[in-house]
């Protein structure tokens, strides 16, 4: 570690937890109406699409419908990014005349973006028109994440209200979330990266004659304002190939600091949120307490492990190190492993390193950020409702140990809500090792891995944890692009995302039909270390602890192997 | 049912017009009024405006008297990008790690820098650390004939030390200024 290396540790953690508060209720005050210092110039737009929409802002929905909001949204958008992708090839801003994609591809990808996966199985660049670009997968990077949010605040709402059907309007709260919680900062991060040398134009790919006399296509395109939407809405499907490890779309060490930085900038806020929708931010202390734990612990273990020098390569004739095998030199060993906790803690998966080359243990601490849930900041409200119901889990737990009934902030946990809460922890090991345990045990599909030995079944395991926890970073050797694992990924994304969201909205109705119970005394509380480290033992327990045995399978198998 | 139907559909056709078409628009203008050199992909051009290269996209060199970037996985192919993927404990890297260590060692310099022998992580790194400049600083000096100290300061114009970040050289602007401090015949 050289003192570059703490600069960067500091900075980060100033960027992302410096303005939480102030933005946490920022959020809070767009999400619940009032007026914000962008009003003049939003409310405008906000009310006239509501207008064309034929929505009425101060109509309320119960769960079902906002349920049925959503669905009919998502599907809508699902099928319009499908129907692009697949007939690029006869729309306009095609610049490299490329074809459309093949279907089972265009599905997975469609279903990938509107999921917020961003799971790719092909390469932009290469592949994808301006158009599907901008109007396909800009879009639904944007929507997808406002969808997150919705959901998260219809939680809150649930918990925070008393007696009531209803938790607000979908539409309503996708427009705001839209409009005020991620346009602006959008906007700022794109020129930001563009000023670092991100490129955002629509001329065609430029002609090089390289020094030597070569020729050379340089790709160009709109990718900065596609690039900032990828980080702060936690999508991370990147506008090249190689993600923000292309120079164009990392360009420097400032646009890796602006741009790990962003991906947790909106999920570290939100939990403030939370604290002003039950009005106590004693919660989200607790609850951020938590995730930063998780997050040290992996990130520590992380930055350990990668600067190990890999025993394979001793040779006298080769330096020893911290391997440099897919990363880049500008980033170095800590900016790559800090994107990679990073991004796989927050669901986001971009990637500025490749993860197929990473030490086993590395790897590892990736694998387990997904497999816990995607909860250690996690996706734009994605993360924090999964957290919430970790929560809830941990205060039904604690009910049990005292012989109480469960209470969470007055609200009793009974058994419609205890069944809610198992069925979503099935849903990471549904995707995984079921839909992981059929890839991995037909020999088509298996063979789609391209390393050898354990770190082969690591790369399916990943393709499939990645696929579930709505990541969408990989082990990229994995050939993913074929029907088998386009559709079983897209399947794998589905049960991910909706395994989640509709059992959550179930929830969030559930509980604001209820009335508070005053807290007394004997409430058991949920802020303050005691609760912040049963959460902790929850998290990693229950949502954890399934996944040993796959774990010893690959990377622990991989890592003893080795001789590290 | 039908209930649904028209907010989901104007919405997503008013979602898309505005994060689709109107926001990628107005950072388009923005950025080509404000940076229009980055924004149009850090073109580098010669004395007759020709475009040689982006000054950060990676380009293959080969020949003593040329500095060579990182091994690229993708043979520097700009349309894909790509990487190995190798796993660290993959054969196949051990190998090859060997067989370029075995090529590029010189006894007088010690070991071979790791960057000079992994393959990036886009295939198009257009930057070297200090140290694998350095490696190749005498054999670029021996073929064009150039003090090694004459071209340390061609190398240190051409080092950029981040703040948060390790110190790098862009391997291409390096090249450019050494072709124009003392060509190569035939370049």
């Amino acid at each position: 570690m050289h003192s570059y290396d703490y600069l960067l540790l500091l900075a980060f953690f100033a960027l992302v937890l410096l303005p939480a508060p102030w933005l946490g209720r920022f959020y809070y005050n767009v999400m619940e109406g009032q007026s914000t210092w962008l009003s003049p110039l939003l409310r405008p737009i906000e009310r006239g699409c509501y207008r064309l929409a034929g929505v009425k802002p101060a109509q309320e929905h119960n769960w079902k419908q906002y349920t049925f909001a959503l669905l009919a949204f998502n599907l809508a958008g699902g099928a319009l990014l499908f129907a692009v992708l697949l007939l690029q090839g006869s729309l306009p801003l095609n610049p490299q005349h490329l074809p459309g994609q093949e279907w089972s591809l265009a599905l997975n990808t469609a279903v990938s973006f509107m999921t917020n996966t961003n799971w790719q199985a092909y390469s932009g660049e290469a592949s994808l028109s301006y158009l599907s670009q901008m109007l396909g997968l800009t879009v639904q990077n944007f929507v997808s994440a406002a969808t997150g949010l919705a959901v998260l605040v219809a939680l809150c709402r649930g918990i925070a209200r008393r007696s009531t059907t209803q938790l607000g309007n979908f539409w309503v709260d996708l427009t705001r979330a839209t409009l005020y919680g991620l346009l602006p900062l959008c906007l700022v991060l794109a020129l930001l990266l563009v000023w670092q040398g991100v490129p955002q134009t629509f001329a065609d790919y430029a002609n090089a004659i390289t020094l030597q006399g070569a020729e050379q296509t340089i790709p160009l395109g709109p990718a900065a304002s596609q690039i900032a939407i990828k980080q702060l809405g936690t999508n991370g499907g990147g506008f090249f190939g190689v993600n923000s490890a292309h120079p164009f779309e990392n360009p420097t060490a400032w646009s890796n600091l602006f741009e790990v930085a962003s991906i947790i900038l909106i999920p570290v806020a939100l939990v403030f949120t939370f604290g002003h929708y039950v009005k106590d931010l004693r919660q989200s202390r607790a609850i951020l307490a938590c995730m930063l734990a998780l997050f040290l612990i992996g990130g520590a273990t992380a930055l350990w492990t990668e600067q190990q020098p890999n025993p394979a390569l001793d040779n006298p004739q080769v330096q020893l190190g911290a391997p440099l095998e897919g990363k880049e030199s500008r980033f170095g060993t800590t900016g790559s492993v800090l994107w990679t906790v990073t991004t796989t803690a927050a669901s986001n998966g971009s990637v500025n390193a490749m993860h197929d080359s990473l030490n086993p243990l590395t790897g590892m601490v990736a694998m387990v950020n997904m497999m816990v849930g995607e909860v250690i900041f996690g996706g734009v409200g994605a993360g924090l409702y999964g957290m919430l119901l970790f929560v809830l889990i941990a205060v039904f737990l604690a009910g049990l140990m005292i012989g109480r009934t469960p209470e969470y902030l007055g609200k009793k946990l009974q058994a419609r809500e205890v069944q809610l809460l198992v069925a979503t922890l099935l849903v990471m090991p549904v995707g995984v090792l079921v839909l992981g345990a059929i890839a991995a045990s037909l020999p088509g599909p298996a063979a789609a891995v391209s390393n050898p030995g354990p770190h082969g079944f690591s790369q399916l395991l990943y393709a499939y944890t990645s696929g579930t926890a709505n990541n969408g970073s990989a082990f990229a050797g994995f050939g993913a692009n074929t029907v088998f694992h386009n559709l079983m990924i897209a399947l794998a994304m589905l049960i991910g995302r909706f395994g989640y969201i509709l059992p959550v909205l179930a929830l969030a109705g559930s509980l604001a039909a209820k009335n508070s119970a005053p807290q007394g005394l004997n409430s058991f509380p949920t802020h303050g270390p005691l609760f912040t480290s049963l959460l902790l033992m929850t998290i990693l327990l229950a949502g954890g602890l399934t996944f040993l045995p796959t774990l010893a399978l690959g990377p622990i198998a991989e890592h003893l192997s080795l001789g590290f | 049912m039908t209930a649904y139907l028209r907010p989901a559909l104007s919405l997503v056709m008013l979602m898309t017009l505005v994060t689709g078409a109107l926001y990628p628009l107005a950072v388009t203008g923005i950025a080509q009024l404000a940076f229009p050199e980055q924004a149009n992909g850090s073109l580098v051009r010669d004395g007759q405006g020709q475009v040689r290269g982006s000054a950060l996209i990676a380009q293959g060199f080969s020949g003593d008297g040329w500095f060579h970037p990182r091994p690229s996985a993708g043979a520097y192919a700009t349309v894909a990008s790509g990487a190995s993927n190798l796993g660290p404990g993959n054969p196949a890297l051990a190998e090859r790690v060997s067989a370029d260590a075995a090529t590029l060692y010189q006894a007088s310099l010690g070991p071979v820098p790791q960057a000079l022998l992994t393959t990036s992580a886009s295939g198009l790194d257009p930057h070297l650390p200090p140290a694998a400049i350095a490696y190749q600083l005498p054999r670029v000096a021996a073929a064009r004939q150039v003090p090694e100290a004459r071209l340390q300061a061609l190398v240190d114009e051409a080092t950029l030390q981040p703040l948060v970040g390790p110190a790098v050289v862009n391997v291409l602007v390096l090249n450019q200024a050494l072709q124009r401090l003392a060509p190569l015949p035939g370049n």
